[in-house]
């Protein structure tokens, strides 16, 4: 099992609706989120092009966080999920530093949070939460292992690019362009 | 042209709008170790190489300092965490590819040997003792002055009289397990910042070699300040020269390489190149902490008469504003946005 997800920047269009289903899903503290839509322009006027990006973990395969973690707080779950183990964490903020993607923050209670691919809704069978709600059905999430899946049927017949792939961080998270 | 803005208002605290996780507690820790480690080597290497008469203050005198700067510095990462109950998990794992691991347990070897050696060097440091005051009284009695220069107290209890003279006897291995740990302190507080890929600014491996050597250009600093042995500070006024040389080159080696590196480093260098860290790093850093003093200690070597507390003074704040300066940049130095 590997857990992935897929974005269509072209379909996106950057209502933040996964944010806020992501906050109301997962009790993130007022004030902070785990996911975030990034608007990019490029050009000109009136050359311009615009591309919506929903971001969050990428749930990288290999994961500077989980290596820069002291405790092993930060830890690779079954699935390919990275996820933070609160009673192991000790809040000093390595994890934070190490992410290219700044996709984590320090919750109010001290430990370290960040996107968990909602792994309890996933466990169940169920889609993670900002997939679900998203009104223009943009997002893709399954299992890149299995080659029928939605997710890898669709990576083979789109476009696709990574963030900052130079980071070799290896992310698993997908943008269809 | 292009623009990035995030549009769903993420604003995390210590993340947005630039990242700031880690402020004054990691420089003034970073800046405490290295001078930590710098002082601890320099007491293990010289005792190793028997120069207990020559070095008196470098010695016996400012290893009794570090006990508390590694202390402090403790003090500060501790404040500096947030899950603060938590900080016992940091020794209940070693990872050995998490910098901060290694750091937490070399911290945990050499406080307490850097406190055995304080311990042992205090009839060096404390021949006589007033027995007016009761506290001694309760660690130690009063004997007999049998010449002039020993000391005038002795350890109350038998097992701890036993104790010191058991470790003076294992004092070269003490010494050597005090400079290798000091070495180790000393690139580590680097390496602490260098292994994050995720912030260009830091990603050079030549910083664990940076902060090393300022480490040990601000611990004979320290050494000169205290010193009141004119030969002492003069020997380590030009062992300070030599490290000054050293980090002048790291730091020029440090940029060739951001320069020739890819866009991320080029754009992190040029935040040091005209952008918001010119004046501070190189008028403050190099000129006033490096530059500066270095000058004023040739000129003192040279016969002129100046104070080498001026210039001691000047280094050690040259390196903590280096580690502040190291510590804000790398974290305004990003891939994205």
């Amino acid at each position: 099992m590997r857990y992935a997800m897929a974005i269509d920047t072209l379909k996106c269009v950057g209502c933040s609706d996964c944010v806020v289903a992501c906050q109301t899903e997962n009790n993130v503290p007022i004030g902070y989120c785990r996911d975030w839509v990034v608007e990019v322009t490029e050009g000109t006027y009136p050359q311009l092009a615009l591309e919506n990006r929903s971001e969050r973990c990428c749930h990288c395969e290999n994961a500077p966080c989980v290596r820069c973690c002291p405790t092993g707080a930060s830890h690779k779950e079954e699935g390919g999920m990275v996820l933070v183990t609160h009673e192991k964490c000790i809040g000093c903020a390595a994890c934070i530093e190490s992410c290219p993607y700044d996709a984590r923050y320090t919750h109010p209670d001290g430990y370290v949070d960040k996107c968990t691919f909602c792994m309890h809704r996933v466990a169940e069978g169920l889609k993670p939460a900002c997939v679900s709600v998203c009104p223009t059905k943009c997002m893709y999430f399954g299992d890149l292992d299995n080659p029928e899946s939605e997710i890898s049927q669709i990576l083979k017949n789109r476009k696709w690019k990574l963030l900052i792939p130079e980071a070799g961080t290896d992310p698993k998270l997908y943008f269809l362009i | 042209m292009r623009e990035e803005i995030i549009i769903s208002g993420r604003m995390n605290k210590g993340v947005d709008p630039i990242l700031h996780a880690w402020g004054w507690e990691i420089a003034v820790y970073l800046f405490l170790g290295g001078l930590a480690a710098g002082l601890l080597i320099y007491a293990g290497f010289y005792a190793i190489r028997n120069k207990e008469k020559n070095f008196f203050t470098a010695l016996k005198l400012a290893p009794m300092f570090v006990p508390f700067f590694l202390i402090l510095g403790l003090m500060a990462l501790f404040i500096d965490l947030h899950h603060k109950l938590y900080f016992w998990r940091l020794y209940t794992t070693i990872h050995l590819n998490s910098p901060m691991s290694w750091g937490a347990w070399t911290l945990m070897v050499i406080t307490p040997l850097s406190i055995i050696y304080a311990v042992l060097n205090l009839k060096a440091v404390f021949p006589q003792f007033n027995f007016s005051n009761k506290y001694i009284q309760y660690l130690s009695f009063a004997i007999e002055k049998t010449e002039n220069k020993s000391p005038n107290w002795n350890w109350k209890f038998k097992w701890m009289r036993d104790l010191e003279s058991f470790l003076n006897e294992k004092k070269l291995i003490l010494m050597w397990a005090l400079l290798i740990y000091g070495i180790i302190l000393g690139i580590y507080t680097g390496i602490l910042l260098s292994a994050f890929n995720a912030r260009p600014f830091w990603n050079t491996s030549v910083l664990g070699m940076l902060f090393l050597v300022s480490g040990l250009s601000t611990a004979a600093a320290f050494i000169m300040l205290i010193s009141k042995d004119h030969e002492e500070i003069k020997w380590f006024s030009k062992i300070d020269l030599a490290m000054i040389g050293i980090e002048l080159f790291l730091i020029i080696h440090m940029f060739m390489g951001f320069l020739a590196s890819t866009q991320v480093q080029i754009e992190a260098a040029k935040m040091f190149l005209g952008g918001q860290y010119t004046f501070v790093f190189w008028g403050v850093v190099v000129f006033m902490g490096l530059l500066l003093p270095a000058l004023l200690e040739i000129m003192e070597l040279r016969g002129y008469k100046i104070n080498h507390r001026f210039a001691a003074i000047l280094i050690l704040l040259g390196g903590l504003i280096l580690r502040f300066v190291i510590v804000y940049a790398g974290q305004s130095s990003r891939y994205l946005y």
